[in-house]
């Protein structure tokens, strides 16, 4: 028997907490958290060590190999914050749970599949928003920005209804 | 007006980067269970986290400027182009409902041992990729609908911000409320002891709480 994993905090306090760190990196770097920014400059990278040629050429990917370097960036050092930061939090309250995480009535393989289908469907949309829950919702609200609100509404939407329709899943 | 102070280092994306991650696996949202507990209902952290972070920022970006500590257009405050945001917005939603994460989220599901979150980590790299290679012919969806640049809430109704930050800040509390006692009607929300039980644990949750055989398939 291990020891029982310490409790969340209260949605209020981690969203409170979440909201100073926003606030932070607005006052340090001028603009707020992300992270698929960072899976962006990781494909295009991953690419490049495919099809180096192609990738140059290609109209989204080639900006990024023609700057150079595209994982030297500062959302490169910001995900490795979360990995540090998510990891001594884990750690600390002992919520590090090495596992294929489901619901009740999905076996892992599935769980593994409709991981990978989501994992692709989140980051073609990302690209196509412009970014992702962290960087268009959190903090694109935050600046009370259109485009923020705008992307909350379609988010929320699509999660009630595609969460109504495949039920099993998580229930 | 000395800030922001635009500093880009090392250092900075370390920092912001420890208490984002800090913050979000302290309200759990390393489990995709605890996520998309969100849209079936049962645990409306989702909404509460995000609302309140985005209410604290964004009141805290008012009192500085109100302050003259930083200038009207010193953030970066993004643009809308109306299909592609709500077409993304959906498409990630649909992914999270599916998958079980957001991108943030889903480095907390990895820093705290989530095998699903490294998948959904690799799904995510190959759909990025697939727009890439798709960019050009979905340029102009990817334009259309532009609207004014860095167009902020208060600027679209013409109202003062402080009534936008109000009703906000209403909508937040009611949403708080409802949200509550949906959660309550469904044995809501999760605590850390049922989603951070290693594997053999959760498949006695899975046997206590449902027949397995039918999960097959």
């Amino acid at each position: 028997m291990r020891d029982t994993p310490k409790p969340f905090w209260s949605p209020l306090a981690a969203g409170t907490v979440l909201g100073l760190a926003l606030l932070l990196t607005f006052i340090v770097t001028g603009h707020g958290l992300g992270a698929s920014g960072f899976v962006t400059r990781f494909a295009a990278q991953a690419n490049d060590w495919v099809a180096p040629q192609a990738t140059a050429e290609n109209a989204y990917f080639g900006p990024f190999m023609k700057a150079g370097a595209p994982l030297l960036s500062w959302i490169t050092w910001e995900v490795i914050g979360v990995l540090i930061g998510a990891w001594l939090g884990a750690k600390g309250a002992g919520r590090i749970s090495v596992k294929v995480e489901r619901g009740p009535r999905v076996s892992s393989g599935s769980r593994l599949g409709y991981a990978l289908v989501g994992g692709a469907l989140v980051g073609f949309g990302a690209r196509l928003a412009r970014g992702c829950t962290s960087g268009v919702g959190l903090s694109g609200g935050a600046t009370l920005a259109v485009a923020g609100f705008v992307f909350l509404i379609g988010f929320f939407a699509a999660g009630f209804a595609v969460s109504f329709m495949m039920r099993r899943l998580w229930q | 007006m000395t800030i922001p102070f635009y500093d880009g280092g090392v250092a900075a994306g370390l920092l912001s980067g420890v208490l984002f991650g800090y913050a979000l696996e302290a309200a759990g949202f390393g489990s995709p269970r605890k996520l998309t507990g969100q849209f079936t209902l049962r645990d409306f952290s989702v909404f509460k986290v995000m609302f309140t972070a985005v209410l604290v920022c964004a009141i805290g970006l008012y009192v500085l400027r109100t302050m003259g500590w930083m200038g009207p257009n010193a953030v970066f405050i993004p643009t809308l182009f109306f299909w592609a945001i709500l077409g993304g917005g959906v498409l990630i939603g649909a992914g999270f409902a599916m998958g079980g994460y957001c991108p943030g989220t889903s480095v907390v599901g990895v820093a705290s041992g989530r095998i699903d979150a490294v998948v959904f980590a690799i799904g995510m790299v190959i759909g990025t990729s697939a727009f890439a290679w798709v960019y050009e012919p979905l340029m102009g969806f990817y334009m259309a609908g532009k609207g004014p640049n860095a167009q902020t809430l208060p600027q679209l109704f013409g109202l003062p911000e402080w009534v936008i930050l109000a009703v906000l800040v209403v909508f937040a509390a009611v949403g708080f409320r409802l949200g509550s006692m949906m959660e309550r009607a469904r044995g809501g929300p999760f605590t850390a002891e049922e989603v951070c039980a290693p594997d053999d644990e959760a498949d006695e949750f899975a046997m206590r709480s449902g027949d397995t055989s039918t999960a097959r398939g």
